[in-house]
């Protein structure tokens, strides 16, 4: 068996979700109004990470789209993960980040406040199932890349004009 | 509804002709604001799914300054007026006389205001050539600029699309300033995302045949 490299990052795309265990991270880039959302379980070290695109599946209507694209359907998927490999919910914590509003309009179009209702739900789906969430950094108007290390359950984000924060 | 993906290779040709003549006018207007002359690249008529899209720009977290805008009227979409980190800098100098770094304070509301701008007439030069075009009413709303990160700008501009499918069609264009040596140089970039509901009326309007 290949030993993993200490560094070795997981991507996770716009509109998917991922697992990894410790060593690896999870890293995933340019968010704006998209939300990342990290679930772990700090004991056992493995993690999930998911990039959500919208708040709820119903906005697609009776189309079936990618289910890691909405906040309900992704998180559902993610948490079923969790169970298979026996994991409680009452041992999951999460971290999150994304948000933004990365343009202003005069006009206000319901789309234009996505960022916000994005972190809502996701909110939402955690305290449904009593999974605390442990940091968060959301709203404003900046983009933000996020990697999270599992080993410490450290979240970093980087935005382009405010520097770096872990939380 | 229109399933985009059922596109045949002669919609991406209306739709590259649409980007090309939408664009020339473009260029021709920032030819005559910079007194430059400015080349076309061929437009790119592409469908991709989100996570290329996001990288489309020149990579995920490469800094640009867009200007976004939003079309409605009978051919609705999204629309990005795209510049890398030094062509803002430097477009930004050529219209104020300031140099500004757009990643720090020095990028004030001036020179905010002159991209912005910028993009408004780009924006309109291009839609008015393409509703001309098609027939079609286009009307594009007040362009938002945003400085950040590619990948967090242009996943604004797939929100609508993403209600409705899991991939956009895109017409990608470059301008690029003529004579200039480096291979690389870009003066801007646009991208033109129809909702998916607009392809239908503007292959219509063309006289090309949907499914």
């Amino acid at each position: 068996m290949t030993k993993l490299k200490e560094d070795q990052v997981i991507k996770v795309g716009m509109a998917d979700w991922k697992t990894a265990e410790a060593p690896e991270k999870l890293r995933t880039s340019g968010l704006g109004s998209c939300v990342g959302v990290v679930i772990y379980e700090e004991s056992r070290k493995i993690a999930a990470m998911a990039h959500i695109m919208l708040p709820d599946s119903s906005m697609a209507g009776s189309r079936s789209l990618q289910r890691a694209k909405f906040a309900d359907t992704a998180l559902e998927d993610v948490l079923d993960w969790f169970q298979e490999k026996g994991c409680r919910c009452q041992r999951l914590q999460a971290k999150l980040a994304g948000g933004a509003q990365m343009f202003s309009f005069t006009e206000g179009s319901e789309m234009m406040r996505i960022g916000p209702r994005n972190s809502e739900a996701v909110k939402a789906v955690l305290k449904q199932k009593g999974i605390p969430v442990k940091g968060e950094d959301i709203g404003g108007s900046k983009g933000r890349t996020i990697e999270f290390n599992i080993m410490d359950s450290s979240l970093f984000i980087r935005t382009v004009s405010q520097g770096k924060t872990i939380i | 509804m229109t399933d985009i993906n059922h596109i045949q290779p002669v919609h991406l040709d209306v739709l590259q002709e649409a980007g090309n003549i939408g664009a020339g006018n473009a260029a021709t207007a920032l030819s005559q604001l910079l007194n430059k002359k400015i080349d076309l690249h061929v437009p790119s008529v592409r469908m991709v799914d989100f996570q290329a899209m996001q990288a489309i720009a020149g990579g995920e977290e490469e800094v640009v300054a867009a200007a976004f805008l939003r079309i409605t009227g009978e051919a609705p979409g999204s629309m990005f007026f795209i510049l890398q980190k030094e062509e803002a800098e430097e477009l930004a100098y050529t219209l104020t006389g300031k140099k500004v770094n757009i990643i720090d304070d020095s990028f004030d509301e001036l020179a905010a205001s002159a991209l912005r701008e910028l993009g408004n007439i780009l924006a309109g030069a291009y839609l008015s050539a393409l509703a001309d075009f098609t027939g079609l009413s286009m009307q594009p709303s007040v362009p938002s600029l945003a400085v950040d990160m590619a990948g967090a700008v242009i996943s604004e501009g797939l929100l609508e699309v993403s209600t409705k499918g899991d991939h956009a069609i895109v017409i990608d264009t470059e301008m690029e300033e003529a004579g200039n040596n480096n291979t690389d140089a870009v003066t801007g970039q646009f991208f033109l995302l129809p909702d998916p509901d607009a392809f239908e009326k503007i292959f219509k309007s063309l006289g090309v045949e949907w499914l």
